[in-house]
């Protein structure tokens, strides 16, 4: 008898070898969803679920973590609650079962709009600023390119919050502490540098003579720019965008020292949501919860342009 | 259509100096390459044709207007460029009209010269495909499509076949010189390849390191060469160079090279005792018993209807084309002969050829 043997390619992987590869990346998944999953549920429990020991999987879901989050709520005694009508809403009702009333809108509204229009406006600025000079220093003659590059990139070599204190200072000075715009301003300047050094690769990968060729036809340097470098560059600006828009969404130091009443984002915001008794933690779940929402739909919106631009510009075309 | 002028051309990048005071003229209708190995400034002086790049000093006359400072899209130049540089973010008809589109030409007439254009380029068929799908070849004719749709004064052509498999470039040498004679568009053609460079040119511009070294047609480049780099250059195998010391009389018809006189074609300057070359073509040199000078055979190329032998002789190894019929041994000694009328004499100083009969177009090769 002959035993068929397979021939199988040396470069291919094996079954037995993709299997566990994929296993492995199952459980890499798996491990790093845990803490998101563990957020979420603790979103839906009750206050007294939340805290409780051992914790629990399975408990009754309950909204109280969104109320507390959105309302504020003041203690009356159960008589004054009796001599109130019925009820304002499904949150004023889970706030009497506590003897509670809702006294009215938290902040969390309003911090979370400061982050949108912070993260979203340092985004789109540092990303326009970092094309341009990407461009500049991919296609002109700089002088001292090389120590100029190095000097953009060397303002990421030490964390950001070793400048915090002089930041406040000026800040303070000129009137930017505690606005939008100087939030903007200042999560733009430390993505720029990022979106420089990227998207100068991703332009560095543009042939340039399609702008000469754009030239050559009739267009200028900026509309050969404007019309043939940014449609071949979107993955590039896409990938870079994510980045710029991650850092400013989740920045956490600068805004807790430099914004409070006015222009105060939602991350300095969740942790300090307090219930009676301490930390109210399905109000805290609630908030980093709803916090994931932009990001995830901005990265889903871009992720066709997204899987390209992460191997930064690895493939040619 | 027009004439390209180019006058004292220069370039510099910083300390480097591209293109060394370049001149040649280009005329109406004619075909021009510029021939050079890389690096030579052959691309940037084409680019500085198309005003891709700005020259150091001199001048750039198209139709006797000076354009030298004008910017690339004021010049009504084409320019087809060697990665074809087609738009992938538009399909084949809207890359041929792109040109068009820039001069704000209305849809419909827009339409008419794109579909005339690829008629003239056989691919129709091709006008609402992606670029991206597109063969090498067929690129090409996209990217020629959109130099011959806007009727320029003159097409720039930065070594347009070099990305082309060799099957495919011969086929487009054929295309473009077709294509040149139908339209009799001014043409300047960058290459390095002097198969192309032969093939296709009216006049070859020979460039090395930055400097023009002659600029004639493909017959005159390869028959009478105008310095040792061209010499060297055009020819496959290239011309041998056999070193002497010697001087010259106006009008001398022979050279004294070792024990032995050579004829060659008489001279028409003087020159003093000094070091010299004879330069004496692969196809020139004869095998006799009685030859000028002696050696052995070191070994042979067998191409088909010729072999190349190389025979190693007191100058050096001598390259000589002779009929593939004639056997010859590795070792054995053989007598080389030069056909004297097509000889050249260079200067080795300075690399230049010294005047001879074979300048007065007398002789033919």
């Amino acid at each position: 008898m002959t035993s068929a043997t397979t021939a199988h390619s040396v470069v291919e992987p094996s079954a037995t070898t993709r299997r566990f590869a994929g296993s492995l990346v199952v459980l890499y998944a798996v491990i790093t969803m845990i803490p998101l999953v563990w957020i979420m549920l603790t979103a839906f429990k009750s206050p007294d679920d939340a805290i409780s020991y051992p914790p629990k999987v399975l408990f009754r879901p309950s909204l109280e973590g969104f109320c507390n989050l959105f309302t504020t709520r003041s203690r009356q005694t159960p008589e004054f609650i009796r001599s109130l009508g019925p009820p304002q809403g499904m949150c004023d009702s889970i706030a009497r079962d506590r003897n509670m009333v809702v006294a009215g809108p938290s902040n969390y509204v309003p911090r979370f709009i400061n982050s949108l229009i912070i993260a979203f406006g340092s985004t789109v600025l540092a990303v326009a600023l970092g094309t341009l000079s990407a461009y500049g220093f991919s296609r002109f003659r700089v002088p001292l390119k090389d120590d100029l590059l190095f000097f953009i990139l060397s303002t990421r070599m030490m964390p950001p919050i070793a400048v915090a204190i002089p930041i406040y200072l000026m800040y303070r000075t000129i009137g930017l502490s505690d606005t939008r715009l100087g939030m903007i301003l200042l999560y733009t300047s430390v993505n720029v540098s990022l979106a420089v050094w990227l998207l100068k690769g991703f332009i560095d990968e543009i042939p340039r003579e399609y702008e000469e060729a754009a030239m050559i036809d009739g267009y200028t340097r900026f509309q050969a720019f404007v019309k043939v470098v940014l449609p071949q560059a979107t993955t590039g600006i896409a990938a870079t965008a994510i980045f710029c828009l991650i850092f400013a969404w989740n920045e956490y130091a600068f805004a807790v020292l430099l914004t409070s009443g006015n222009a105060q984002t939602a991350p300095p915001f969740i942790p300090i949501i307090i219930g009676e008794g301490g930390q109210d933690w399905p109000a805290v779940a609630a908030g980093t919860t709803l916090f994931l929402v932009p990001i995830v739909v901005f990265t889903v919106l871009l992720r066709k342009h997204l899987l390209r631009g992460i191997t930064f510009g690895a493939v040619r075309k | 259509m027009a004439q390209i002028k180019v006058e004292a051309l220069d370039k510099s990048f910083g300390a480097f100096h591209a293109v060394k005071s370049a001149s040649f003229t280009v005329e109406n209708g004619q075909f021009l390459c510029l021939l050079g190995p890389s690096g030579c400034g052959k691309t940037t002086t084409l680019r500085m044709i198309a005003g891709l790049e700005l020259p150091t000093a001199g001048t750039i006359r198209l139709d006797g207007e000076d354009v030298t400072m004008n910017r690339a899209s004021a010049r009504d130049i084409a320019f087809v460029f060697q990665l074809f540089a087609l738009y992938p973010h538009m399909n084949v008809r809207r890359n041929i009209g792109f040109p068009l589109k820039c001069e704000g030409m209305g849809a419909a007439e827009r339409n008419r010269r794109v579909v005339e254009a690829a008629r003239i380029l056989r691919i129709s068929h091709l006008l609402d495909r992606s670029v991206s799908g597109l063969a090498g070849g067929d690129r090409q004719r996209v990217a020629l499509g959109r130099a011959i749709v806007r009727k320029p004064k003159c097409f720039l052509m930065d070594e347009p076949l070099g990305a082309l498999d060799t099957e495919m470039r011969e086929a487009m040498i054929h295309e473009l010189r077709s294509l040149h004679d139908r339209l009799g568009a001014t043409t300047v053609y960058v290459t390095h390849d002097q198969l192309e460079a032969m093939a296709m040119a009216d006049r070859i511009a020979v460039m090395n390191n930055g400097v023009v070294e002659q600029v004639a047609s493909p017959r005159d480049i390869y028959d009478r060469p105008a310095s040792l780099f061209v010499a060297d250059f055009i020819g496959s195998p290239p011309m041998n160079f056999l070193p002497f010391r010697g001087g010259l009389q106006t009008g001398a018809e022979a050279i004294r090279l070792g024990e032995r006189d050579v004829a060659i074609p008489a001279a028409r300057e003087a020159m003093a005792e000094s070091e010299l070359v004879l330069g004496v073509r692969p196809e020139h040199i004869r095998f006799t018993d009685r030859g000028m000078v002696r050696g052995e055979v070191y070994g042979t190329e067998y191409l088909g209807t010729t072999q190349i032998v190389t025979v190693a002789t007191s100058y050096g190894a001598l390259k000589a084309r002779s009929p593939s019929s004639r056997s010859f041994r590795t070792g054995e000694t053989v007598g080389l002969d030069f056909r004297p009328d097509t000889l050249s004499i260079f200067d080795k100083a300075s690399g230049r050829a010294i005047r001879t009969a074979l300048h007065e177009g007398v002789v033919h090769g």
